[in-house]
């Protein structure tokens, strides 16, 4: 093995949450939902909280570790870890700058964790209301391109002009989702499914997305404890090994007034390879996917760029009967992810991914000893991760 | 009149001048964008380097035209109160094929329902507002 890989050398030990609710309904401050989110982790590790000396996130959080630390009484803090980029692209990559942190002897016991209370401190799907901006923002804003959905759906339409895609693969996604919350009890949708009918018929949001292609806009709060690998198996909990990880994007993927190169892509086409060589596995190991949902079209992207189909091949694969566990050719967002189970900004993907491994999953695919979490499509940069049991090592 | 109505977020030019050129040529009417003086590649949106050979000597100059329709998306939902009641709109990325194939966003002028075609022919319409003018586009 070669030493410059994180292949088998770091597990997550334990997952938690919060309570997840619509936003604004949080019965408490963000703050306390990341403690929550952070002890609930822990204890499902086995782990002491003080024992934690290292923290990582992404998207600006705005829990800062040396805060959690002091509220919790850690005994020293080692690594304070945020990933730079906007939007969900950093969740697989918090937990590989935390993994790193472990392999290289810069801390012990690092919790990866994400707070969001969008009705403490504003949604991310309303417009700017400044009446003058500048730099890029000046690019678009005045045009009324103000929102996500808005700033991404110009790159699902050129997807379906290119290869011509239909609003039939996006809705598949959105259907997978829905159908996995309502075993879901966490799920912010649990015991709200979601027909192809009320899909359909469902208001348009910024074409090519309906509602439902959408994600959800939540409070709650989510954190993974992760260890050395040769600790983890001493805890609670079955270790589920981090078998590879990339970050990262192609060429120029940040130009300015969406002037990247490769303008209908997910940002995975250099990121995905790189992650499957360390993990030394391919698409067709992966036996369960969770791929972040801001918008629909991008996880039709992510799962071309993951090597699942071809673009060619979308319209055919990307059926519900496909995404669907436990027994689909490629179960997707099992948990619900962040269109139905609830927004935590993605990191509810990574402790699917973790549940799926062990065997806990409320939509468990049989068997599953791979999972593979792409975190923030269309975004830069993003990240990937990939999950597996002791004997995928 | 203008396509959208007023109380949006208006452009203000950086403090530090990278963008002004842009903003004074749509007050006078003129499509410009960055163009290196030392290799002659476009670039958009402005930058203090040429991406292409990282000559810190970036001009602007005359956009070639037309543009054409590169993607599009007609909103329909509004998440800024001046746009209630606004909607549907429709907004462009044209694709400047004369300018190395850079790329600027703008609304649609027309019927905002009407089919809108990648591909086609646009060209810009300068919609002056009291403290700025934006460039929008209309078919050829």
């Amino acid at each position: 093995m070669s030493a410059r890989t994180l292949r088998g050398r770091v597990a997550v030990a334990g997952v938690g949450e919060s309570e997840y609710s619509k936003r604004g309904e949080a019965k408490e401050p963000e703050f306390v939902l990341g403690l929550r989110a952070i002890l609930a982790a822990c204890a499902d590790a086995g782990v002491d909280p003080r024992e934690v000396d290292g923290f990582a996130s992404y998207s600006n959080d705005r829990n800062e570790p040396s805060r959690i630390a002091a509220a919790l009484d850690c005994r020293e803090l080692r690594f304070s870890n945020m990933q730079w980029g906007g939007g969900g692209g950093g969740g697989a990559a918090a937990v590989a700058n935390g993994a790193a942190a472990i392999a290289t002897g810069m801390a012990e016991t690092v919790v990866v964790y994400r707070a969001l209370a969008q009705g403490q401190f504003g949604r991310f799907g309303a417009g700017a209301r400044r009446e003058r901006v500048s730099g890029d923002p000046a690019l678009w804003l005045p045009y009324g391109l103000m929102s996500p959905a808005q700033m991404f759906a110009m790159r699902a339409m050129r997807l379906m002009h290119e290869h011509g895609i239909r609003q039939e693969a996006f809705r598949a996604v959105a259907l997978a989702s829905y159908r996995h919350a309502q075993s879901n009890p966490r799920a912010v949708m649990y015991g709200r499914p979601l027909s192809a009918e009320a899909y359909d018929a469902s208001r348009w949001i910024a074409e090519p997305f309906h509602l439902y292609d959408c994600c959800l806009e939540n409070d709650g709060a989510a954190a993974l404890v992760l260890v050395a690998a040769e600790r983890a198996r001493d805890l609670r909990q079955p270790p589920v090994y981090l078998l590879g990880a990339a970050q990262g994007s192609e060429r120029r993927a940040g130009a300015g007034s969406h002037n990247n190169p490769d303008y209908a892509t997910a940002s995975f086409k250099t990121v995905a390879p790189r992650m499957y060589a360390m993990a030394g596995v391919g698409p067709a190991d992966v036996d369960v996917v969770q791929s972040y949902e801001n918008f629909t079209g991008g996880v039709v992207m992510s799962l071309v760029e993951h090597g699942f189909f071809s673009h060619e091949e979308a319209n055919e694969f990307c059926t519900l009967e496909n995404f669907s566990a436990p027994d689909g050719r490629l179960p997707l967002n099992t948990s619900g992810g962040n269109l139905a189970e609830c927004y935590m900004h993605g990191l509810e993907l990574q402790l699917e991914a973790v549940r799926q491994i062990r065997g806990q999953s409320t939509a468990q695919v049989p068997g599953a000893r791979v999972a593979l979490v792409a975190s923030g499509p269309m975004v830069t940069p993003v990240s990937d991760m990939i999950v597996g049991a002791e004997d995928a090592l | 009149m203008t396509l959208l109505p007023q109380g949006l977020p208006g452009p203000a030019p950086l403090p530090d001048g990278l963008d002004r050129p842009y903003w004074d040529a749509a007050r006078r009417h003129r499509l410009v964008a960055q163009r290196c003086n030392a290799c002659a590649s476009w670039q958009w949106g402005p930058e203090w380097i040429c991406h292409a050979c990282h000559s810190f000597e970036i001009g602007w100059a005359e956009v070639p035209l037309p543009g054409r329709i590169f993607s599009w998306e007609r909103v329909w939902h509004p998440v800024h109160p001046a746009l209630v009641g606004a909607v549907p709109y429709v907004v462009v990325l044209v694709e400047l094929p004369g300018a190395g194939g850079i790329r600027m966003i703008g609304n649609l002028a027309g019927d905002p329902r009407a089919p809108v075609e990648i591909g086609a022919a646009v060209e810009p319409l300068f919609e002056d507002h009291e403290q700025h003018t934006l460039v929008q586009w209309r078919t050829r």
